[in-house]
């Protein structure tokens, strides 16, 4: 039984991770096409990559877009999971539900609502519009994370705040927020994360600056090449990196 | 700095159900408050309208001969000591004591300097660099008193701070709270529902029920001379003797009409009011006396429970010619 099982975790794991091990294993190809066989080691693709201003100014865009959309996100997120946690008011089960519905929206149709909605505006799409987006998407999820974190422990504490003459933004900023460290940066990482990746948001909403997921977009329609392998490796290792940071940092001191 | 408390026929309504019902009371400046009753009594309701914490539906509330109303907890001049202490998990002991001064905008070395002064003040000298984790329940009850006289309050509002202590700390605590408050000379308002934890700090205590104050006075005299039976029952042990037209059950009586209420420990063969012989229908030793149960001869319906010296040899049967030394009659 005990081999069964194992022999099913590793097919699980095979079945997840494959695709991934192929497109790293395949960036390194040294060849022009990045499918079988593998014809030896290079990294003169990670070089291209890297090399390639375009590229490069992609991914900072990204880096940038995902961490203040994300910021924006978790800061809009923790005030309005704050106040419902606290604060009876009339309707405040149809607010919790309004806020976490985006959730189950498609990316695709939130993608299409704001372009139109940009568009009645006069906004231009662009990476702040991209942002707007992103926030969209993730202050659900830094609600949740935020609202489910929040208890009577915070609550005594804050009341003690109050007491002892605290004003509302001190109370938020001193006692609220640090008590709840560990799930906000939880939060806050997972944003980053969903953001780095998104695809259709980023393709709709920008124009001349663009994402890295866009650009490799653009880079495919040229035809496969190791190049895009690469690129996706790059993307992979920051995703990994940070999930393991969030690993390290977060999850293992809330224990 | 330390200030009086008038509560002017306070009450408290939520919906139909009556917390308060026009409570009135003089706390002078510099006084070790108790309020005392069962769950539910509105004593805690009546802490937290001192606090600023909720506001009365009637009545007002003056600290130091301010009006209250309207006035938030940040900018009132009471901070609390709470039940569930309530300290920062995230701060150490000295930025938890220093808490208030740090919003007061006193600087950053002058609030070290009095954080522990006041860690010094509550036996916890050293400890400023510790985090409230590392510490023992009645440790961080420490923590929190030293937080909220850290602001050098003129009231402190104490509710149920030692309730999640151990008996033997708890004791240990209630002379520490006193010598405390001795020391500061701050108000203490305290909420309690341990009657001699109450007469254990108390200058003057507030017996409450069903959101009334039952009695108000030193421990001594609501302990042995009660306004009424619930403060005569709930203060400790009380034989209940109904007197009609001069007569008691086991005989005449020269008091007044109505419940004489006698103390177990205020019944003996020296007492003055004349109860006669019973017989003893149980007896327990206890350490510090015997417990016994004793019926008059006179009145054999009649239980009384007595407090007898430790010395007294009874057992079940003995005959004993008691009488009270102690007694009130209250009518109601």
């Amino acid at each position: 039984m005990r081999v069964l099982s194992y022999t099913y975790l590793a097919l699980a794991y095979v079945f997840v991770f494959l695709p991934v091990v192929v497109l790293v294993v395949f960036s390194f190809q040294d060849g022009r096409l990045p499918i079988p066989p593998f014809k030896g080691v290079t990294l003169d693709w990670y070089a291209k990559v890297l090399g390639d201003d375009d590229l490069m100014a992609a991914l900072l865009n990204s880096l940038m877009v995902a961490v203040v959309s994300s910021l924006v996100a978790l800061v809009l997120g923790f005030l309005a999971a704050h106040a419902l946690a606290r604060v009876r008011l009339p309707g405040s089960v149809l607010m919790r539900g309004v806020l976490i519905a985006p959730m189950a929206v498609s990316y695709l149709i939130i993608a299409l609502g704001l372009l139109t909605v940009f568009n009645s505006l006069g906004i231009r799409p662009s990476l702040w519009a991209t942002g707007i987006g992103h926030v969209v998407i993730n202050l659900p999820l830094c609600f949740a994370i935020s609202y489910a974190a929040m208890g009577d422990h915070q609550k005594a504490a804050e009341r003690a705040a109050r007491d002892l003459g605290a004003a509302e933004w001190q109370v938020l900023a001193l006692v609220s927020a640090p008590m709840l460290a560990a799930p906000l940066a939880a939060a806050f990482f997972l944003s980053v994360t969903f953001s780095w990746d998104e695809f259709i948001i980023a393709f709709l909403l920008t124009r001349f600056d663009v994402t890295l997921p866009v650009e490799i977009w653009s880079m495919l329609k040229s035809g496969l090449s190791p190049a895009t392998n690469a690129v996706g490796s790059l993307v992979f290792l920051v995703s990994v990196t940070l999930v393991i940071l969030l690993e390290i940092f977060v999850f293992r001191r809330a224990k | 700095m330390t200030a009086g408390v008038s509560i002017e026929r306070v009450s408290q309504r939520y919906g139909t159900a009556t917390a308060l019902d026009a409570v009135s009371l003089e706390i002078e400046a510099g006084e070790f408050v108790v309020l005392l009753g069962p769950s539910g009594c509105g004593k805690t309701t009546l802490l937290n309208i001192i606090g600023g914490f909720a506001e009365p539906t009637e009545g007002r509330v003056l600290i130091g001969g301010r009006d209250m109303a309207g006035v938030a907890p940040k900018d009132r001049p009471t901070t609390t000591v709470f039940q569930d202490y309530a300290l920062f998990p995230h701060m150490s002991l000295r930025e938890n004591v220093s808490f208030g001064l740090r919003m007061r905008g006193i600087s950053r070395a002058d609030r070290a300097a009095k954080a522990d002064a006041m860690l010094a003040l509550v036996g916890l000298e050293g400890r400023g660099d510790r985090r409230p984790h590392e510490l023992s329940g009645g440790q961080r009850q420490r923590v929190a008193l030293a937080r909220a006289l850290a602001v050098e309050p003129e009231v402190l509002l104490l509710d149920e701070p030692l309730g999640a202590l151990d008996l033997k700390l708890r004791r240990q605590m209630q002379e520490e709270l006193k010598a405390i408050q001795r020391r500061v000379g701050t108000t203490f308002v305290h909420v309690t529902h341990d009657q001699e934890e109450a007469m254990a700090i108390a200058d003057r205590i507030v017996v409450m029920n069903a959101g009334r104050v039952e009695d108000f006075g030193p421990p001594r005299e609501v302990y042995l001379r009660p306004k009424t039976l619930f403060t005569a029952g709930f203060m400790g042990e009380v034989n209940r003797v109904p007197v009609v037209g001069g007569h008691a059950p086991f005989g005449p009586v020269a008091v007044p009409d109505g419940t004489l209420c006698i103390r177990p420990e205020a019944i003996s063969a020296k007492g003055s009011l004349h109860i006669g012989l019973c017989r003893v229908t149980e007896a327990a030793f206890f350490g510090t006396h015997v417990r016994a149960h004793v019926t008059p001869l006179a009145a054999p319906d009649l239980a009384l429970l007595v407090h007898l010296p430790q010395s007294a040899a009874v057992e079940v049967g003995t005959l004993l010619d008691l009488g009270a030394e102690a007694f009130v009659v209250l009518t109601e």
